[in-house]
């Protein structure tokens, strides 16, 4: 892999992921999913839903056909992790998807692999092949009678609102990927209307830690809140970035110092959809309790210009909005086009006020997380940055007095 | 399961995204369980399992604003102009597409609520480019309509200052105009969900999302069948049909020219509403007078014609049925279609060409109207044909494309040179000041004055089936249909169920009457046989009953079979007065089935004019050497794959 992998070693390394799914085989459905519970394991891909909560509401519905998706659209901007996890561990991410569709009575695993990862692949075949070959995946898995669970690994074509998991189950029908109205929910009316689990790459190999290891060693990492371990993806001015591997609840302040960033400006924490967290706040936690992240840590050092990472990031999401609803489709290129106003000193004080509730609208009204999260990181900029943005020459002035 | 097991399983015909709510609406709900306690600002209701919120509200009298929601379509949510604040939700839920499966409390109108529907419609405004005075929706848009109702009065997000899209005129019929699009996909749920064309669909992302064909062609390069059930939807001025006012203003004022209209059964159903009557107020005779002082010639009812389809199509079933079943003839196709929709004329072309030869030649009433005005009806009054301008008044986008088609020159020139819809004679009217309701009354022209009721119930669903039904079954049997059906009303054959089956045993034979004699020499091959005939409606049951033929299933055993490219029949066509809505159309039927019980001659072959048109003019009978000449024609295996200039 040319990217480096390891900021720190990773517990996934010393995990034997059949061991896992042998104990888990061996109790009853419902017992499954208590251990999850019980475990307090939320999902990893940043919304933090209770991972046994969605087993246990797809394992209470009726019905012969159930899905388990490992969604490896792994598309936030500065998240990487996903990919690490693949390409090195991989049988503990497909136990987990047999754990699940044991948990919850599916027969069919499906990995949705972002288009850009295409080339993991063959490498991902390799791996179901001989797991079939061992008896860990096919018919009867791990000897238990009954209990048939397969895998195939599908493409994604490059939209980042195919990591939406109703707009990942869309695309895996063949549509376009859009989000679906909410409820019902995957976990009732699915991948093809049958009940769904949709988990995120971390959180099905995370699953498959609990069962090799146990609740009680899960949860001597993390907070009440959020236990656990948790990987992340560093990235930006620092002097050592890649996938590390942290206890949730650890501050911002630690963490830099672990990947060499101590002098930043400000950190973006949880991607483009995150949110910005200034210098004053590096005393906080990285939490579903304080700042709830899927991993991704972008590091500005002290030269960076805010506004322009704001305009990147809107960049992004003006171009990745499905175009489906109109808060999330207008509302992110009159976002745009606002921090353009901003660089060149054209935007009023009025505009700005009505841009902070057009983002209020944004965050409430939009049909998905997309449209619902993508203003926060401007307005969070805005919010730490407005005297730095608000003072700075007006491109135009800069030009003329250059001339 | 492989890739390609799972692509092989039948996708649904549209994606869920587009399906919206999956919770099934209790259908019982005096069940226990069945009814859900809601709260709605403050009004205690209870409501079946599974009911919007959007629907719960309006049975308290709460109004909730709504664009991308249609009631003939399926839900979206994706407009989010309908959106409402639930107790205990941190974001806001659109309205329209939130099932109520437990108590709610709802409230409809909160602050972030009344933000949130005026960015809604100040976004939307500020993609939204062109003048409400110049605009064909002017007075009938539903955007503009909500800008009132929410008091906009700034462009708080800007306005366009130019047009960003082209518009695409190059359909006979369906106009588009991407400036107006407000992207609600109302369009593509129709096209793709409604009638199963598929022709719309959204492509890009972002907000570079726009409406289009496949590959981005123009319209009238893809298999639309200009059915205009997308205008009808179209909340906006983004889709219209073809407007051609001016040219016939233009011919009217030409004092060189003679400008007949021939008027169908559906408009009269439904012109009232432009002029604020209740739908289903028929007018069809002040439409008359108002015809007449527009400065139109003569004025004719379609109906004649109609009728005159009834002889020839039901002529023409009686040859494949003697072909079929006496003389053992292998190339007879059954069942046969009918082919009076332009709109399925062209379904069946480009959709299952291989059926092309189970459509009946006969004309469509329109262009059997336009042979006869530019011939017999020219030849009667002797005026040179190349005068006439021969207009229609049709329900439907469709029969402008029809009336261009090529081969419909029978006449030696273009049989009809404009198919109006209701709405433009409508907007001709509002121009010339006649206000239709306070005109009186007058009659239509002769030579083709008399009207049957079974021309009237062409523009309903089963109409045609049934009409065909009243005149073969006379003909077969030499009795009165009353005798067989109270009043003659085929009841089986009606209501707006999306296919319709009937089995009609024929109860005995008489003589072969003289207007087909030289076609069969006896009835007894029918004696106390079963006619299978079936009646469908909109595409996508055209689709369903086109399917099953394929299968060989009940359908391939048919005789007959009626399709309308729209949902309820003409009543409901694409050029009718917008808005369009199950009530709506279900009004206009029962203006059409009431008029048709007013009609004294109820049955097509006792149509005096048509059979003296007949005696004078077509004298080799129905089907023979003239009518073949002028009242058939042939169709086009278009198939699905064009190719393109």
């Amino acid at each position: 892999m040319s990217i480096q992998t390891q900021g720190n070693t990773l517990t996934f390394a010393s995990i034997d992921a059949d061991a896992g799914l042998r104990t888990a085989l061996a109790m009853s459905r419902p017992d499954i999913i208590d251990t999850v519970s019980d475990s307090g394991m939320k999902g990893r891909g940043g919304a933090g839903f209770p991972t046994g909560m969605k087993w246990n509401f797809a394992g209470a519905e009726k019905g012969d056909k159930k899905y388990i998706i490992c969604n490896a659209d792994e598309g936030e901007p500065g998240t990487f992790k996903d990919r690490v996890i693949l390409s090195e561990f991989p049988d503990l991410v497909f136990a987990g998807m047999a754990i699940a569709g044991r948990a919850i009575g599916a027969a069919e695993g499906i990995v949705y692999l972002r288009g850009e990862y295409s080339y993991l692949r063959s490498h991902l075949n390799a791996v179901i092949k001989k797991r079939r070959a061992a008896g860990l995946l096919g018919k009867d898995v791990g000897g238990v009678k009954g209990f048939d669970f397969d895998i195939i690994v599908a493409l994604g074509a490059g939209a980042y609102i195919c990591g939406e998991e109703t707009a990942l189950i869309e695309s895996l029908e063949g549509f376009r990927g859009e989000p679906r109205n909410r409820p019902p929910f995957p976990v009732v009316a699915g991948y093809r209307y049958a009940p769904t689990v949709v988990n995120n790459v971390e959180t099905l190999a995370s699953a498959a830690c609990i069962f090799a290891k146990g609740v009680d060693w899960f949860k001597s990492f993390g907070t009440d809140r959020s236990t656990g371990f948790k990987l992340f993806s560093i990235s930006g001015d620092c002097a050592k970035p890649g996938v590390y591997e942290f206890p949730f609840g650890i501050t911002v302040a630690d963490l830099l110092k672990e990947v060499g960033g101590e002098n930043a400006k400000a950190v973006q924490i949880g991607g483009a959809s995150g949110t910005c967290v200034p210098r004053t706040q590096f005393a906080r936690r990285m939490a579903f309790e304080d700042i709830p992240t899927g991993g991704s840590v972008i590091v500005f050092g002290p030269q960076t210009d805010m506004l322009a990472v704001a305009e990147n990031f809107l960049e992004f999401f003006a171009d990745e909005s499905c175009g489906q609803c109109t808060p999330c489709r207008v509302g992110n290129a009159k976002m745009l086009a606002a921090a353009g106003q901003l660089k060149d000193g054209v935007c009023s004080a009025e505009y700005l006020a009505e841009l902070r509730e057009l983002s209020g609208t944004m965050q409430v009204a939009s049909k998905c997380g997309l449209g619902q999260t993508s203003s926060n990181a401007f307005m969070s900029i805005l919010e730490h940055f407005g005297d730095e943005i608000m003072s700075r020459p007006a491109q135009a002035e800069t030009a003329r007095t250059s001339a | 399961m492989t890739d390609d097991q799972r692509n092989e399983e039948k996708a649904p015909r549209i994606p869920t995204s587009q399906v919206g709510s999956t919770v099934p609406v209790s259908d019982n709900p005096e069940a226990i369980g069945a009814l859900v306690s809601v709260t709605i600002d403050g009004i205690e209701t209870k409501v079946p399992f599974g009911m919007t919120v959007l629907d719960a509200a309006r049975t308290v009298g709460v109004d909730i604003p709504t664009l991308c929601n249609h009631p003939d379509l399926k839900v979206a949510g994706v407009c989010r102009m309908c959106v409402v604040d639930i107790e205990g939700q941190r974001t806001l839920q659109a309205a329209c597409v939130y099932p109520i499966t437990n108590t709610l409390t709802v409230s409809t109108h909160t602050r972030r609520v009344r933000k949130a529907r005026r960015h809604v419609l100040e976004l939307l405004l500020s993609e939204h480019y062109g003048e409400c005075y110049s605009c064909v929706r002017n007075g009938n848009c539903e955007l503009q309509a909500l800008a009132e109702e929410y008091g906009i009065s700034e462009f708080t997000f800007g306005h366009p200052e130019k047009s960003r899209f082209a518009p695409d005129l190059s359909s006979y019929s369906v106009m588009r105009d991407m400036d107006k699009c407000i992207r609600c996909r109302r369009c593509v749920r129709t096209c793709i969900d409604l009638q199963e064309v598929g022709v719309l669909e959204a492509i890009n992302r972002s907000d570079e999302t726009v409406i289009a064909t496949f590959e981005d062609l123009p319209l009238g390069d893809v298999v639309c069948i200009n059915c205009g059930q997308c205008v009808n939807r179209c909340p906006t001025g983004a889709l219209y049909a073809k407007d051609e006012t001016d040219a016939v203003w233009a011919a009217i004022d030409d004092p060189t020219k003679h400008v007949v209209i021939q008027t169908a059964p559906a408009p009269r159903a439904a012109m009232g509403e432009l002029f604020g009557l209740e739908p289903g107020t028929p007018v069809t005779f002040e439409m008359n007078t108002a015809l007449r002082r527009a400065g139109f010639d003569r004025v004719f009812d379609t109906n004649f014609t109609a009728d005159l389809t009834i002889i020839e199509e039901g002529t023409e079933l009686i040859q494949r049925l003697y072909g079929a079943l006496v003389t053992g003839d292998k190339d007879v196709a059954l069942p046969q279609f009918t082919s009076c929709s332009p709109g399925w004329v062209k379904y069946l072309e480009h959709f299952y060409p291989e059926y092309l030869p189970n459509a009946s030649t006969a004309k469509s009433p329109q262009q059997m109207f336009g042979a006869l005005i530019k011939t017999y009806y020219a030849g009667k009054l002797d005026i040179d044909p190349a005068s006439i301008v021969s207009c229609a008044l049709m329900p439907c986008s469709a029969k402008k494309f029809e009336c261009n088609r090529p081969e419909m020159h029978d006449s030696g020139f273009k049989d009809v040179d404009f198919g109006l819809t209701t709405r433009e004679l409508g907007k001709m009217f509002k121009e010339a000041g006649l206000h239709l309701p306070s005109l009186p009354k007058s009659d239509f022209d002769d030579p083709f004055g008399t009207a049957t009721g079974s021309g009237v119930i062409f523009g309903a669903t089963g109409g045609v089936m049934e009409a065909a039904l009243r005149t073969v079954l006379e003909l077969i049997t030499g009795e009165k249909v009353e005798s067989i059906y109270d009043h003659g009303d085929i009841v089986p054959l009606r209501g707006f169920e999306g296919v319709k089956y009937a089995e009609i045993t024929v109860p005995k034979v008489g003589p072969v009457p003289a207007i087909i004699a030289h076609l069969v020499p006896d009835w007894n091959w029918v004696d106390g046989a079963t006619l299978k005939v079936a009646v469908a409606h909109g595409t996508a049951n055209a689709k369903k009953v086109m399917d099953d033929i394929k299968a060989g299933g009940k359908f391939s055993e048919c005789h007959f079979i009626e399709f309308m490219a729209c949902p309820g029949g003409c009543l409901g066509g694409g050029g009718q007065p917008i808005p369009t809505t199950p009530e709506i159309r279900a009004a206009r039927a029962r203006a059409i089935y009431s008029e048709d019980s007013a009609y004294a001659v109820r049955k097509s072959h006792e149509n005096a004019a048509v059979l003296a048109t007949y005696a004078e003019f077509l004298t080799d009978g129905p089907c023979g050497h003239k009518s073949h000449e002028l009242l058939h024609t042939e169709y086009t295996a278009r198939g699905k794959y064009i190719p393109q200039r």
